[in-house]
């Protein structure tokens, strides 16, 4: 399939990137949007760390400062994490599970599309008036009273890319149960698949409460409704709840496949097979439903009283148990293994003392007492900075180095990717290990400056040369990329020569249909139990026979076009122009005409026959 | 099996709404789309309850001035017949018997288009007595909640009629088949939400 992309111009290859329904092409899409969206959150960031360098600084104004922190939370969280580790799911999921494709292919490219023009929405509101300035968490005592349209651009991209991030996982859950290869049972899946699992599940349940919290706002924002308006019989702490009953099964949507990223690393990199796979599951679905019992441990200080505060602090410190499994498990996974120190294994280690620290501190902001201190300050900031970058950010880079060849048929270089490492676990500790004692000093959160003399200077200057260095990690990794993709060395099979899972037993990339045969799965970690039977590849659970591919399809992008163009119908019709609500039923229009052709036209799809898949030069592989 | 094969009443499956593995795909993923959709409208329900009678002075009605019983016996009883009547069609594509899933289709849309018809006849009137979208945080989160169920009810309806237009002339095969059976139990969702709105926004409503 890529040297037919080779032969084929510019437009023609940008037109197959635009109707594809192939789950590994969706997966670049994801890894490049997020990659893109990533650099606009760290280029955020970087603002806010020389804005804080000195004391009463004016590289920026306090209203620009507001924005930058919301649309650096908003952007990083929504448009660049969440992205990347789907880009992952997508590529390296159906592979692990030998399937040909997702369940869905259809709703898959539709679910990417709603996240792309969500977050060009989200981001257009630099050019077009502001961005939204009340905080990632938007408090509806804050947002119903921010001027502007910077609050409608994050109400209305939130809510498209949202729709995109539910069908993504309602996708995957069904494409998990029942496209599993012959012999895959339950407990014989990856654990990558067995986080993108439940992380699939979690979004199921998490994203309706946010949708509704997001309708709501745009109700009373734009239609005159009094959800959050006291004066009317509103309350503004319905928001705090909607919010965070999703806010908080997100980090772990966040943070699972990030285990499950680890979870495949250690064991590849130790050459030993994963310790305790068992309880790694377990710990994974535990985490999971804890992660639902949780969310007011972000509203101690909102006054719902001791006995509720109680509840939760304690089932909050109750999540420290099965991730505690977790770490003990991969520890336990090294020792005694033949351990190679790669980039990514460089990542997974690194991972584990950061990851860790970003847990105690979430026990000591668990305590609800104690919390009455920490809340506000930069203590908290320090702390999910800490589990964010030190186990999110982290398994993303982990993966991209892991699975590059896998997704792109190159690997990245070793020398360059373990700078890339060294300087942003430097820049990464220097930046917010300090904060923790900024917070414990006092230092207040979600400000623009500080005076000098309360001992922040120093601190802060500190804190800034970090993030220097976590940019310049970040460049480097780029011109990896660069440089690599220019040589562009081909890659077989396993070209980290101990892969343990059916990925790394087609070629790199695979083919569109992935497993001309599909494999026959004996066990827990398939192909390395067939490498040490001194196979070459997985034995057919099928003979060879005609494939049945999906289509391509433009409508994915229609529909989510006539959302992003309805958007902006809804938000100028608060102005009275006159040309707002044409815009919106027009938009309207493009996605429910689409959704109509969708229904009215037939797409059975097409089969590749078995006497072309025998032309196919790569004879050689098995499965 | 595959989508596009032609059947007799002999040759048709036991269950054809899942006899493809892409028909499987579809009656899995809509029953974790109804999964979703039920926190969304638990979400509304929770909303609905907090801000319940809450108002900006003692002269806007309140729940127990506004709800009148009969007109939504009505619509309860509009609502689960049509229900019924889907149960029906999906008992006759079961049997490959495509006419007569049609005709009770077709009953099922025009019950479904009453209980709109209803739905809106009854906001009209509590527009007319001053509890509007815009007057109080009850009158937001009320409109918020009955409107995304009749809003539900009225996708539901274009779909039913987009199926129905799109099918009229083929019959039933293994590539439709699922999309009715998917469509009724969309209907049947909408019904049990229709249940617990009837009971909690009505019911309760007029009880205190």
């Amino acid at each position: 399939m890529s040297t037919y992309a080779q032969k084929k111009g510019f437009g023609a290859t940008l037109w197959d990137f635009l109707t594809t329904v192939d789950h590994k092409k969706i997966a670049i899409l994801y890894l490049i949007a997020g990659g893109f969206f990533f650099l606009v959150g760290g280029l955020e960031a970087i603002f806010i760390r020389i804005q804080l360098a000195v004391p009463n600084n004016d590289f920026v104004s306090a209203g620009l400062f507001n924005e930058i922190i919301t649309m650096h939370g908003t952007t990083m969280i929504f448009l660049a994490a969440m992205p990347l580790v789907f880009a992952f799911m997508n590529a390296v999921m159906p592979l692990q599970i030998g399937a040909r494709d997702v369940a869905f292919p259809f709703v898959n490219a539709l679910g990417f599309w709603l996240f792309f023009f969500g977050g060009i929405f989200l981001n257009l509101s630099w050019f077009l008036g502001g961005a939204p300035d009340a905080g990632w968490t938007s408090y509806a005592s804050l947002a119903l009273h921010s001027k502007g349209h910077g609050v409608d651009f994050y109400i209305l991209g939130l809510q498209i890319s949202g729709i995109g991030t539910l069908i993504g996982g309602i996708n995957f859950l069904v494409t998990i149960i029942n496209m599993r290869a012959p012999g895959m049972t339950y407990m014989r899946m990856p654990l990558f698949t067995w986080t993108t699992f439940v992380t699939s599940a979690l979004i199921l349940f998490a994203f309706p409460p946010l949708t509704v919290g997001l309708v709501l706002m745009m109700f009373d924002r734009l239609f005159g409704a009094n959800f959050f308006d006291v004066t009317l019989g509103g309350n503004t702490v319905i928001w705090e709840h909607l919010f965070w009953i999703f806010g908080h099964p997100e980090v772990y949507i966040l943070i699972l496949p990030a285990f499950g990223i680890f979870s495949e690393i250690f064991p590849i990199f130790s050459r030993k097979r994963l310790f305790g796979y068992s309880s790694m599951v377990f710990a994974t679905v535990l985490i999971g439903f804890l992660g639902f019992m949780v969310w007011a441990h972000h509203m101690f200080t909102t006054g719902l009283g001791p006995v509720a505060n109680a509840i939760f602090a304690v089932a909050t410190m109750a999540i420290g148990v099965p991730t505690g499994i977790k770490i003990f498990n991969w520890l336990l996974t090294m020792w005694g293994g033949s351990v190679k120190f790669t980039t990514p294994m460089h990542w997974a280690m690194a991972f584990i003392p950061s990851f860790l620290a970003g847990g105690v501190t979430g026990v000591m902001l668990a305590s609800a007492a104690a919390d009455y201190q920490y809340h506000d300050t930069y203590f908290v900031v320090a702390h999910f900075h800490y589990v964010i970058v030190g186990g999110v950010v982290f398994a993303v880079f982990a993966g991209t180095h892991l699975y590059w060849p896998k997704m792109f048929g190159t690997m990245l270089n070793e020398t360059l990717g373990k700078i890339t490492f060294w300087l942003f676990f430097i820049g990464f500790h220097l930046t917010f290990f300090i904060q923790h004692f900024l917070g414990l000093w006092g230092m207040p959160r979600r400000v623009f400056t500080y005076l000098p003399g309360q001992g922040f200077d120093s601190a802060n200057m500190v804190s800034s040369i970090g993030a220097a260095f976590m940019g310049l990690g970040v460049i480097v990794m780029l011109y990896n990329i660069i440089v690599t993709s220019v040589k562009n060395v081909k890659v077989g099979n396993d070209p980290w020569g101990d892969g343990r899972t059916l990925e790394w037993a087609i070629p790199s990339p695979p083919p569109f249909y992935n497993f001309k045969q599909l494999p026959l799965v004996r066990g827990l970690d398939a192909y390395w139990l067939e490498k040490m039977d001194g196979k070459k590849g997985m034995t057919p659970a099928e003979p060879l026979g005609d494939i049945h591919m999906p289509n391509s399809s433009f409508l994915p992008f229609m529909m989510a076009l006539g959302l992003f163009i309805a958007a902006f119908g809804a938000m100028y019709h608060v102005n009275d122009k006159a040309w707002a609500l044409p815009v919106m039923i027009i938009g309207l229009l493009v996605t429910f005409g689409s959704m109509f052709l969708r229904s009215v036209k037939d797409d059975h799809g097409f089969h590749i026959h078995k006497e072309d898949l025998m032309d196919d030069d790569d004879k050689g592989v098995k499965a | 099996m595959h989508a596009d094969e032609k059947f007799t009443y002999e040759t048709w499956p036991a269950a054809p709404e899942k006899s493809t593995l892409e028909s499987k795909n579809k009656f899995l993923g809509f029953w974790f789309f109804l999964g979703g959709e039920t926190v969304l409208f638990a979400s509304l329900f929770a909303t609905y309850l907090a801000l319940k009678d809450k108002v900006p002075s003692s002269s806007h009605p309140l729940a127990k001035d506004l709800f009148e019983l009969p007109l939504t016996f009505v619509a309860t009883m509009l609502l689960l017949t049509s229900s019924l009547t889907s149960v029906y069609a999906m008992y006759h594509m079961k049997n490959f018997a495509f006419k007569k899933m049609m005709v009770w289709l077709g009953l099922t849309a025009l019950l479904g288009a009453g209980f709109l018809g209803l739905e809106v006849y009854e906001f009209t009137h509590y527009v007319h007595e001053g509890h509007t979208f815009t007057s109080s945080a009850f009158g937001s989160a009320f409109y918020t909640l009955v409107g995304f169920h009749g809003g539900h009810v009225a996708f539901g309806l274009l779909w039913c009629l987009t199926l129905m237009f799109r099918n009229s002339k083929r019959g039933l095969d293994l590539y439709n088949a699922p999309k009715f059976y998917v469509f009724s139990l969309y209907w049947h969702f909408i019904d049990v939400v229709w249940v617990f709105i009837f009971t909690v926004v009505y019911l309760m409503g007029m009880v205190g």
